[in-house]
């Protein structure tokens, strides 16, 4: 009950301060002061500090990822990623084929290349994920391009049992005639090749199909959908964790091996078999 | 009823078998039964021959048997499959325990095989089985045939079991193709487009041969019943009958054996089939089937689930046939892209010539070989001691030629393997066999004529300068020189029991021939020059005896006493 009174005379006290002091030769200078400092505080509130930070650590990040492609990549592809389709060394443009080809051909190893060939192999990559997402970056200023997918768009959780098997259908109709139905990959003309997909992981498939690397189509999503993937990475995980049934699955390269381990198990068994009986002679006749 | 039939059994084998002694329990036990039916079958005259004939003793010789026992587990095994396989192409939805598979829409042929493989009880490892008898059944065939030819066995009298034999191997290619067919999976559904082609590659008339076998377009509804037809019934049938026919003339022929001490070309040197060869055989029976069950049981063959239902619209890397179309394959894998269009016609010479023309060639030079070795050789005479493969190099050099070139071809069926396998180009691998499938026999002959004819060198100086013992005496001079032993009757035997076969100069005396005899002889002549103008012949009784006396001692001694006895016995029994 005390408090507005006190209040109002607090009040009283200062408005009397001010006007008191208002025609003080200074007054002027210190307001001058006072409201740009206002101004100042104004803006700062007003202006989104996260958007200056963001915006700077992406240009910083592109900035890397170009001096990274300087070095590792400009060579073939050009110092700013527009491709060299003459001379010995080539590489095609790189405008439009977006984060996602880059974090999956630099990722396996594939990019750089140890030298110019038909396909580039499969190594050990010597990239950190920082440099490869500054590479990605930046590559995915020349164009617009596919990003780098996030792990529910690619990992195949919760995957229903038709799907599985739609999956399969898919991976028959579109991928098997290069990859093998098993996914143990298969040859291509003039030394290039479809490689292994045993063992991969579900972002590495799921960026194959969606960048086409090397010989590889672009399965776009209007071609197979997102759904249509998952399905079948589902697929192949399932076909390759499943036990191999009906014993040794003998390098699982179809009619070839198994000729092979005809001939030398079955046929060369049972010649070594034939020796030892023929070698033993009739004790009584 | 029964006890004066014991009495009288008892007392007829006792005489009838061993009559000094006392017959063990099992004897006794099969006498009744063994009674019961000579009496009413008379076995006994039958078997008794039979059971005393006498059969020479080689792992060699046992290659055919490997493929008969096959057999035997591909008709036990088939039986198992037919109760459960279905022979149809109506689509129904897959129901069964396979899961990546469930609620496909298949063949019924295709899901009964699943269920086989996933629902059956001990379907899966008969199925495997099956397949892995049908793989061993050619391979071992092959084999058997290989060896008929090194050593010669094909030669008069046995030139028509030859042709058997070659009729044999061609329906066993057959039905193993149709077996691969039937499941109706992504591979041999590739399979049988192949073969699809393969018909109507057949210049002018391939489009309505084609209609003929699938019952209008590829692949109708018709083939996989038809295809069933053919795999259990007609061709396991002619070959039943052909086997019998096969072990008829062998029995008949009798068994040829290879050169040794006591072996001529009137006997047969070796054990009889009762007990010792019904011993061995059985118990190989046993082993085979024992084999082929492992093999079934821990090795995985043709894991259809994974290959998936046939879809003309799908294809997979790595579809090749079992390793005995893989000829054929590979011949079309390298062949070039030749084609004539005449009118409304299309000559497909790229799948005719390797996919009709190699079978053709393949089976055709194998029927025709025995005939043309006769007609070179002139060569009217029986023939039932083997000729080891190097004292007729030019005929061995032919089988290796084939050999290599036939391994040329297998190559190219597995082209795109070998390409990733050994990390080369696939290109580059064609374009290699391209030449090699002609170079390479050619390589083959010259190399393995030169290596038998050295062989014939060895042969000829253990017999002239015996066996090298490894001692190396030097003399006072300095000059080193190695010592010889003499070497057995029973290796001069071996080493010296061949004919030599004369290459015939070009006739003179022509008188009295029209000219088509004339040259057809001269012809004949120029091929027994070829054949044998650089075999090195025989040492004469003059050279042995010149050589011993130079080297001052016997070159042969007799230890063959043995051998000449065990040869004694058995001629009798032979003959």
């Amino acid at each position: 009950m005390f408090g507005p009174h006190l209040n109002q005379d607090m009040r009283g006290i200062r408005v009397r301060l001010l006007s008191s002091r208002r025609r003080h030769p200074a007054a002027k200078a210190l307001l001058l002061v006072f409201g740009l400092f206002m101004m100042g505080a104004l803006y700062s509130v007003v202006a989104p500090p996260v958007q200056v930070s963001a915006d700077d650590t992406v240009t910083q990040q592109v900035e890397e990822g170009r001096a990274l492609f300087a070095v590792g990549c400009a060579s073939c592809h050009g110092l700013n990623g527009e491709g060299q389709t003459s001379g010995t060394i080539q590489g095609p443009p790189l405008a439009g084929v977006g984060a996602a080809a880059v974090d999956f051909q630099v990722s396996t190893g594939r990019m750089p290349m140890a030298r110019p060939g038909e396909q580039a192999a499969a190594k050990p990559n010597r990239y950190s994920d920082e440099e490869i997402a500054a590479l990605a970056a930046y590559v995915a200023t020349l164009g617009p391009g596919p990003a780098i997918p996030e792990p529910a768009e690619y990992t195949p959780a919760n995957i229903s049992a038709e799907d599985l098997a739609r999956g399969g259908e898919l991976f028959r109709t579109n991928c098997s005639a290069c990859h093998n139905f098993e996914g143990a990959g298969g040859a291509l003309p003039n030394g290039k090749y479809a490689p292994p997909l045993v063992g991969l992981d579900d972002k590495r498939l799921y960026l194959a199909m969606l960048t086409g690397p090397q010989q590889m189509p672009v399965f776009s999503d209007e071609v197979l959908t997102p759904e249509d993937k998952r399905a079948i990475i589902g697929y192949l995980n399932a076909l390759h964790e499943q036990p191999a049934a009906g014993g040794l699955a003998l390098g699982g390269l179809g009619p070839v091996s198994e000729g092979l381990w005809a001939w030398i198990v079955g046929l060369g068994g049972l010649v070594f078999f034939a020796m030892w009986i023929a070698a033993k002679g009739a004790k009584a006749k | 009823m029964a006890e004066p039939a014991a009495t009288v059994n008892d007392e007829t084998a006792v005489q009838a078998q061993t009559p000094k002694k006392e017959l063990g329990p099992v004897f006794k036990a099969a006498a009744g039964p063994t009674k019961w039916l000579d009496d009413r079958l008379g076995i006994a005259g039958l078997g008794r021959p039979f059971l005393r004939k006498v059969f020479p003793d080689h792992w060699s010789f046992l290659l055919g048997e490997i493929a008969l026992y096959s057999f035997i587990v591909l008709i036990l095994s088939g039986i198992f499959l037919t109760i459960w396989f279905k022979p149809s192409m109506a689509e129904i939805e897959y129901e069964g325990s396979y899961e990546l598979l469930r609620g496909l829409h298949m063949s019924e042929a295709y899901a009964s095989t699943l269920d086989i493989s996933f629902d059956i009880r001990g379907g899966l490892l008969l199925r495997q089985m099956h397949h892995w008898a049908a793989a061993v059944f050619v391979a071992a065939m092959l084999t058997h045939s290989l060896r008929i030819f090194f050593t010669g066995a094909f030669r008069k009298p046995r030139e028509i079991n030859w042709l058997i034999g070659v009729a044999m191997l061609t329906l066993g290619i057959i039905n193993g193709f149709t077996g691969y067919s039937l499941p109706d999976d992504l591979l041999s559904g590739t399979g049988l487009r192949f073969v699809d082609g393969l018909i109507r590659a057949i210049p002018v008339i391939g489009t309505w041969a084609e209609f003929f076998v699938f019952a209008g377009e590829f692949p109708g509804e018709l083939i996989i019943p038809r295809l069933y037809m053919v795999h259990i019934l007609l061709v396991p049938a002619l070959l039943l009958g052909l086997i019998a026919v096969h072990l008829a003339l062998v029995v008949y022929h009798k068994h040829t054996q290879y050169p040794g001490a006591g072996r001529v070309q009137g006997n047969v040197v070796g054990y009889p089939v009762f007990p010792v060869y019904a011993a061995k055989a059985g118990g190989f029976f046993l082993i085979v089937f024992g084999v082929l069950t492992l093999m079934g049981a821990v090795m995985q063959i043709n894991p259809v689930w994974v290959f998936g239902p046939y879809n003309p619209a799908e294809v997979t890397a790595g579809s090749q046939p079992d390793w005995y179309m893989g000829f054929v394959e590979g011949g079309i894998r390298i062949m070039p892209n030749w084609e004539w269009h005449i009118g409304s016609t299309t000559w497909s010479w790229n799948v005719a010539i390797p996919g009709l023309g190699l079978m053709g060639l393949f089976f055709g030079l194998m029927a025709i070989y025995p005939f043309v070795e006769a007609w070179v050789t002139g060569d009217k005479s029986e023939h039932h001691l083997l000729d080891r493969p190097r004292n007729n190099p030019t005929r061995t050099a032919f089988g290796v030629a084939a050999m290599t070139g036939y391994a040329m071809l297998w190559i190219g069926g597995g082209n795109d393997l070998v390409a990733t396998q050994f990390d080369v180009s696939l290109n580059a691998v064609t374009y290699f066999l391209r030449v090699a499938v002609f170079v390479a026999p050619v390589i083959a002959f010259l190399v393995t004529k030169r290596i038998c004819i050295g062989l014939q060198h060895a042969d000829r100086d253990r017999m002239l300068h015996g066996a090298e013992s490894g001692v190396i005496d030097r003399a006072p001079s300095g000059k080193y020189s190695e010592r010889h032993r003499p070497i057995s009757a029973a290796q001069a035997f071996t080493l010296t029991q061949h004919e030599d076969i004369p290459a015939l100069l070009p006739a003179t005396d022509t008188d009295g021939y029209s000219e088509k005899e004339i040259r057809r002889e001269q012809l004949r002549r120029k091929a027994t020059r070829f054949f044998f103008i650089d075999t090195l012949r025989r040492p004469t009784r003059a050279e042995i005896e010149e050589a011993e006396h130079h080297h001052l001692h016997p070159m042969i001694i007799g230890d063959g006493e043995h051998h000449a006895i065990e040869a004694e016995e058995e001629h009798h029994l032979a003959k």
